[in-house]
């Protein structure tokens, strides 16, 4: 098991209703795309959100990643949608 | 090169004087961007609320500011950008570039500004009378940074 932060920002954090957690990932969990396997099983609004691939941004340690991203111990992974700023 | 992050308004003319004297620039050029009082719909626009991701910000726009400082002869760089509950007409971004030459500093803002648009993580939601909705992306931003490869 290895334990990992998770933050979510504007319409991806209103969709599903948290803006983070901590939890345990079992050792199955490699990448970021595994790990986004894994939220969508935990319902269908989970599922609805992660499955609009064109509308998720991802960064891990803050630093924007594609999903083949490998995740270790302690990192803060966080899902977004495409930035809107300036 | 200087970052800030803040709720407030700023005064990016009293800032850009305040600057100037630590440098013997021969240019400075800046850009500001307001909050607009329509919205996409052409709803008229009560507030713009802003939301990041405090850290990745302020660690992407020092990276942005280190690309332009590689890309071009720059004597200083500053951007300031709000976040929280902005109201039609507000300051939201301000990029001050000091250089020696006009040239490097006018491609440098605008490179900033591009780059700002796409890679700093904020979002933006606008909030009319009769409704409120995160503003979509636009392809356009892409297409204006990756002029820039």
């Amino acid at each position: 098991m290895m334990r990992v932060k998770l933050f979510y920002f504007a319409k991806v954090r209103e969709a599903l209703g948290v803006d983070r957690e901590e939890i345990d990932l079992v050792s199955s969990i490699e990448t970021v795309a595994d790990l986004v396997d894994f939220l969508k099983s935990r319902g269908s609004v989970w599922h609805t959100t992660f499955s609009e691939v064109s509308s998720i941004r991802m960064a891990v340690n803050q630093e924007i990643v594609e999903d083949g991203h490998a995740i270790r111990a302690n990192d803060e992974v966080a899902f977004f949608p495409p930035i809107t700023g300036g | 090169m200087t970052v800030h992050i803040q709720e407030g308004l700023f005064d990016l003319y009293t800032i850009a004087q305040k600057l100037k004297k630590l440098h013997n620039s021969g240019a400075s050029v800046t850009f500001e961007g307001y909050v607009r009082d329509f919205d996409l719909e052409q709803d008229k626009l009560d507030v713009l609320e802003l939301e990041h991701y405090p850290g990745m910000t302020e660690k992407a726009l020092l990276d942005i500011e280190l690309l332009a400082s590689q890309r071009w002869n720059l004597d200083d760089v500053y951007i300031v950008h709000r976040y929280g509950k902005l109201k039609v007409g507000e300051p939201i971004v301000g990029i001050i570039v000091f250089s020696k030459h006009r040239k490097e500093a006018f491609e440098a803002c605008h490179f900033i500004i591009d780059f700002l648009k796409t890679d700093a993580p904020f979002w933006k939601k606008e909030i009319t009378n009769q409704k409120s909705y995160w503003v979509e992306a636009k392809k356009l931003d892409d297409e204006e940074k990756k002029k820039w490869n």
